[in-house]
Formats: C-alpha cells, structure tokens, sequence
C-alpha cells in the first residue's frame, strides 16, 4: 500500500497541476470574454458565410454556410497535402536512391539538391517559386499551347476538360482491372511457393490495366471528348482562358515548394534506408545468384523500408502542417478561407482556432495510423 | 466616557467608510486603460503594416500618417508627449484579437466601421477619421474606364480578412459577372501579384488603391475607376466597457477636427488663448473645464492641437503633399463641402 502510494504520488500531482492550470486558463478566458461581451457559441457554423473562395472541389459560393466553407478549406489542405506527399515521395525515393550511385555526376548533384532545398526557409521558397512564376509565365494572350491543348499562363494551368459518356461502365472496367491483378497476384505467389514457377505478373498488370479499358470504349459504349480551352478576350490587354479545367499557380507554387523542399528530408531517409542495411545482405544475397534487381526488391528494400518509414511519417506530417503556409500566397486551404476570412467576418477566434487546431490534429493523427499500420505490416514477424 | 468612545469610533468609522466612497469613485472615474497608460507612460497603438498617408514606417522606425496622428493627439491629452506611442503593426486578420485580448489600446488601422464589428466582439468604434469608399484598379492599358466594362471570368485581387470580400461578392454578383478572388494575407502581397499580371483588378478602400499605386513598378500604369461600390467610413476602435477611455479617444480625434475648423493650428494655438471666441477659448483650455470629466488637465486639447495639428494640418501633410489623394472630397469640413461634422466640444 506504501510502496503503491509513493509511486502513485507525483504522477497524481501532476494530473492535478495539469487540470488545474488548464481550468484556470479556461476560467479566465470565460472572464475575460464575459467582460468584453464576446460570446461563446459554434452557431455562426449554420450562418451565410457571404465571401467567396477562388478554387474549391466542392460546389460553393458565398451563399453557402460557414461550416461549408470549412469544408472548402479542409479540402484544399487535404487536396495539396496528397498531391505534395506523392510528388516528395516520388523525388524523395529517387534522390535518396541517386545520392548513392557510383555516378559521381549524379551523386554530387542528388547530395547539392538535398543540401540547397533543405536549408532554405521553406516560406521563402514558397515566395520564390510563386512570385518567379508569376514573373516567368506569359500572359494568357502570349501563351503558346503545350501539345496544343495545355495553357500555362500566370493566370495558371489550363487544361482540357474531360466529357465522359457512360463514365461509370469506363469506371468499372478499371475497378475489374485492379480486381483481376490482385487475384493474379496471388496465384503467382502460391504458384511459386508450391512449384517455384515464375509468372511475369507486371507486363500482364500492365496488359490488363490498359485492355480492360480499352475495350470498353470499343464495346462498352464509353466515350470520351475534351473541351480544349478557348482564350476570351476580356478588355483591349486582358485575356482569360474559358472552358476546360484550370489549377491556380497559387496551388501549383504550393504544391511545388511543399514537395521540393519536403523530398530533401524525405532522400535522406531513405539513403539511411539503405545504408543501414548491412552489407554482407546484398553480398550474400547475390552470390545465392539474385539479379540486382532482385537484391533490390527482395533483400535490401523490404529491410530498408523498416528504417525509413518512421522518419519518412514525420517528414508527411511536417508536409501537411507545413501546407498552412498557404495563406501567404492566396491558395485557399484551411488557415486563409476558415482560420482567415471566416474569423475576420465573425469575430469567433477561440471557436475557429479551435476547430482548426482539431482538424490539424485529426489530419495529422490519421496519417500516423495509416504509417504505424503501415509500419506494422513490413515489421519483422517474430514467431 | 465610554459612550463618548463608542460614539467617536462610529463616527470615525462612517468617516472612513464615506471617505474610501469618495476616494473609490474618484478612481473610477479615472479609467483602468487611462491608468494603465499613465502608469506606462506610453499609449499602445495598432497601426497597419504600412499604408503611406494612414500608418507607415520610415527606415528609421518613425510612424506617420493621419491613423497614426489619432493615437498621437491621444498620447498628447493623456501623457503630454504626441512621441510616447507603442506601435504594434497588425494584419487585418489580427487587428481585433490584439485590442479585445489587451494587447493594444486603441486600433487605429484604417478599419471600417460596421454594424456587426461594433456590435458582435467587444468593440466600439469611437468615430471616422477617414471617409473611403471601396473601388477598383485597372491596368490603363486594358482600356477599361468603368466597372461596367468588366466581364465574366475576371480576376481580382485583395486582402483577406476585410469587408472587401463581402462588397466585392456583392458588387460582382448584382452585376451577374462570374469572377476569381485572390485573397492574400498582405497588402505587399497582393500589389505584386497585381503588378505582375496575376489578376485583371486589385480591389480595395479607394484611399488604399490611391497609396499602394504609389509602390507599384511603374505607378502611371495604373488608374483607378471611378465607381466607388461601398461605404467605408474608417475609424479608431477601442475595447468595449471603458466609457472614459472611449470618451478620451473619441474627444481627441474631434478637438483635432473642431480645431480646423475654428482655424486653430499648431503654430496659432498659444495666441488663440486670447481669442473672442469662447468656443475657441474652450478649445485651448483657457475657459471652461472640459479636461476635467475625462479626469484629464485643462490644457489636454491644446497640447492636441499643438504637437499635432488640426485634422487639416495632418491630412494635408501625410495623404495630400505625399500625392496620394490632393483632392479632400468628402473628408473635407462639414463648412467646406465636406462631410466632416463633428458634436461641439463644450
């Protein structure tokens, strides 16, 4: 009972300090909002937000709620945050990988990209890549059309829209494709564990991704045109791009940066990765007579991955808070349209930093499940 | 003998009781911000982040501009010295959490009086310093010469965090015009994603347009539209529930007013005691105890008036010489032309 009490003790205290400062900071902020006749209340959630936003994958204009303009916000954080974490993964992989390369060309360039992009302040790259953008493109009326169907202009990328017919035919002739790789797959595995039978299961992958398709529009009534975009004149020396899809410079500035600056972290990692793989493994591994290509793949890679996803979670997590960089440079994510506008109209700062603060929080804990899945699944099964 | 004693220590005792009356209400008179600010002995100011002619900073660190010269004319009143103000420069998006969280006193930051801003979040607005009106700016070269020439699908840029989106929706949508806002969080910002052809238009308070043209590449490029699509009567703010402290902010921006108008300026102030005029007399402190009812001296206006200058002494040397808006219009006395009418200060 003694021994139990001591060890209880400090850690009861330190709840106790914990709620108490808490409570003692809520207490006051309720005093101090009561003598300025602020309110408490997350209502205005339901009120005409009456402000529009420039870019948003949901239907929305001023007329909508505040919440549904929360929705916009999240949507773009989470819209640029995806899009960055693949592009910084991709060239993270690649420079991590190039920087160790015999080729001295290559590896001194891999280790100067990762040594510039990494030690300069990731807003003034965001500034840098956004205003030399807009510095560097043309002007609507001065663009010349890449492939003849893409514009990118300082007023952004434009490019054709798509007009499906019979989409969702289009659409489960893939979703069949992903199924039937899936299933050979696994007959592949079981065909070479059971008769050691090798099945070239990519070239048919890639035969049935494009087939299937394919054969919907020959057969499957699906088709497809695009709308290519048209300039309009707007006034004597102001052009816009009319028709088609356009992606704002401010999200392709961002997005640029994000991964940039995000892929130097996410390289040395991996070069970690794959320096911590003893290298007796990759010896041993090619006098059994494994290809290179198979070392890679069946020996270094599924060792390595175990050293580099834990830090690689933090680099997707610094990506996606990073992302709230935005605001400096007009792409409406969460901090410029909810955590901005909305708490400039409404006056509500500790309800919106609060719910923003959550939704960062939600975002950046599920990206930690998936990763520490992720990381499960490739850890060593110790039987 | 006793019940003498008894007597005395009641009768002291009400003394004392009636006496820490007096002395209570007197402090209460004396408001906690006035207090505070002479305890410091520096008035604390938000400002912009620089707009020439309203809040701006030199290279040396010194502010000017009429936004600026209201929290002057207070430190004058209230301290004695125009120079003893604390500059916080403050994002639109920040300005009201700095003055409801006490960060800042008075927020004088080119900040639009509306109905919901002084009703909803322990603000009050104290009066207009500046009446603006919300417009457009074009790139001459387009050709464009009114807002009834824009067409669908063009873009424009501002600032977040303003009434400017609101009236920009507004205008945009009477007029059934599809358009794409580009809301930055700086004014710097948005005047070089305009400058770079980024948007068609850069839309903000008319007086704002007039001064930022002035840090473009090449200003002479530029022209603003006539159309004014909003009321921006902009204005001082203080923290709500402080009546004198409202009051000193309000009575300071109105004598600087007055003072114009009676023709009272920095350099006249000291012979104007002698004026005929009592209402002049009053302004300069040698009639009257105006002073008095914010629990300030006699002479606080006339320090005002002195280190300061009237309104038209400030407007003309921070928005006029400096080219940014020559012409007064409505910001011109009530007597002149003007819409400017302030209560009489007696």
């Amino acid at each position: 009972m003694n021994f139990k009490l001591k060890d209880l003790g400090p850690q009861l205290i330190t709840v106790i300090a914990v709620v108490l400062i808490f409570g003692f900071f809520t207490y006051n902020a309720q005093i101090n909002m009561e003598n300025r006749g602020i309110d408490f209340g997350y209502g205005f959630l339901s009120q005409e937000s009456s402000f529009d936003v420039q870019f948003s994958l949901i239907e929305y204009d001023g007329s909508h709620s505040y919440f549904r303009a929360y929705l916009v916000g999240l949507l773009n954080t989470i819209l640029v945050s995806v899009i960055g974490i693949i592009i910084a993964t991709i060239i993270g992989v690649i420079v991590g990988v190039a920087r160790l390369s015999p080729n001295y060309l290559i590896n001194k360039f891999a280790a100067y990209y990762v040594e510039f992009f990494r030690n300069i302040p990731l807003l003034l790259q965001i500034f840098f890549w956004y205003f030399a953008a807009l510095r560097a493109l043309p002007l609507p009326q001065d663009a010349e059309a890449i492939f003849g169907v893409f514009f990118l202009t300082i007023k952004g990328l434009y490019v054709p829209a798509f007009i499906w017919e019979n989409f969702n035919i289009f659409f489960y002739s893939i979703v069949a494709a992903i199924i039937a790789i899936i299933v050979i797959r696994f007959q592949a595995k079981k065909l070479q564990e059971t008769q050691g039978k090798q099945i070239p299961v990519f070239l048919i992958a890639i035969g049935l991704i494009f087939i299937l398709p394919l054969l919907s529009f020959l057969i499957g009534g699906v088709s497809l045109s695009f709308e290519i975009p048209k300039l309009k004149q707007l006034a004597a020396t102001s052009f816009v791009y009319d028709g088609g899809l356009s992606l704002p410079p401010e999200l392709i500035a961002l997005t640029l940066s994000l991964s940039l600056y995000t892929a130097t972290f996410i390289a040395e990692c991996v070069r970690a990765g794959i320096q911590g793989v003893g290298k007796g493994q990759k010896e041993a591994a090619a006098s059994i007579g494994l290809t290179p290509n198979q070392v890679l793949k069946l020996v270094i890679m599924p060792q390595a991955l175990r050293i580099i996803i834990p830090p690689t979670t933090n680099q997707y997590l610094n990506l996606t808070k990073n992302s709230s960089l935005a605001a400096a440079i007009a792409y409406p994510d969460l901090v410029l349209v909810f955590a901005g506008t909305a708490l400039m109209q409404t006056g509500k700062a500790i309800e919106i930093v609060s719910i923003t603060m959550f939704t960062y929080l939600s975002l950046s804990i599920s990206i930690s499940i998936l990763m520490n899945w992720y990381n499960k699944k490739i850890a060593i099964q110790e039987k | 003998m006793f019940k003498y004693l008894k007597q005395l220590t009641s009768l002291v005792a009400m003394v004392a009781v009636l006496f820490t009356f007096t002395t209570e209400s007197m402090a209460a008179k004396k408001s906690k911000t006035l207090k505070n600010t002479q305890k410091k002995g520096f008035v604390r100011c938000g400002v912009s982040q620089g707009l020439p002619g309203f809040s701006n900073a030199d290279a040396a660190g010194n502010w000017t501009g009429v936004d600026v010269d209201v929290c002057r004319a207070v430190a004058a009143a209230v301290l004695g010295d125009a120079n003893k103000v604390k500059f916080t420069p403050l994002s639109a998006k920040e300005r009201f959490t700095a003055l409801t969280s006490g960060e800042i006193d008075i927020l004088s930051r080119n900040t639009t009086w509306t109905l919901s801003r002084d009703a909803d979040i322990g603000l009050t607005f104290v009066g207009v310093n500046f009446y603006d009106g919300q417009g457009f700016m074009v790139r001459k070269s387009s050709g464009i010469t009114s807002v009834n020439q824009f067409k669908n699908g063009i873009s424009a840029c501002t600032n977040i965090g303003t009434t400017t989106e609101l009236n920009m929706r507004d205008f945009f949508n009477s007029k059934g015009i599809s358009y794409e806002p580009v809301a930055f969080e700086k004014a710097d910002e948005v005047v070089a994603a305009y400058d770079s052809g980024r948007c068609d238009t850069y839309t903000t308070d008319k007086s704002g347009l007039a001064a930022q043209r002035t840090k473009m590449s090449n200003p002479d490029e530029h022209i603003v539209l006539p159309e004014t699509i909003s009321k921006e009567p902009l204005g001082p703010v203080v923290r709500q529930g402080d009546s004198v402290w409202e009051d000193i902010v309000r009575w300071s921006l109105n004598a600087m007013i007055e003072a114009e108008e009676y023709g009272i300026t920095s350099a006249n102030a000291d012979s104007m005691k002698t004026s005929e005029n009592p209402a002049i007399k009053r302004l300069v402190g040698a009639e009257g105890e105006l002073g008095a009812a914010f629990g300030l001296d006699n002479e606080w206006s006339l320090r005002i008036i002195k280190q300061v200058g009237n309104y038209g002494e400030s407007y003309k040397r921070n928005i006029a010489d400096t080219g940014i808006l020559p012409d007064r219009g409505p910001n011109q006395l009530w007597t002149k032309g003007g819409i400017l009418y302030v209560p009489p200060a007696r």
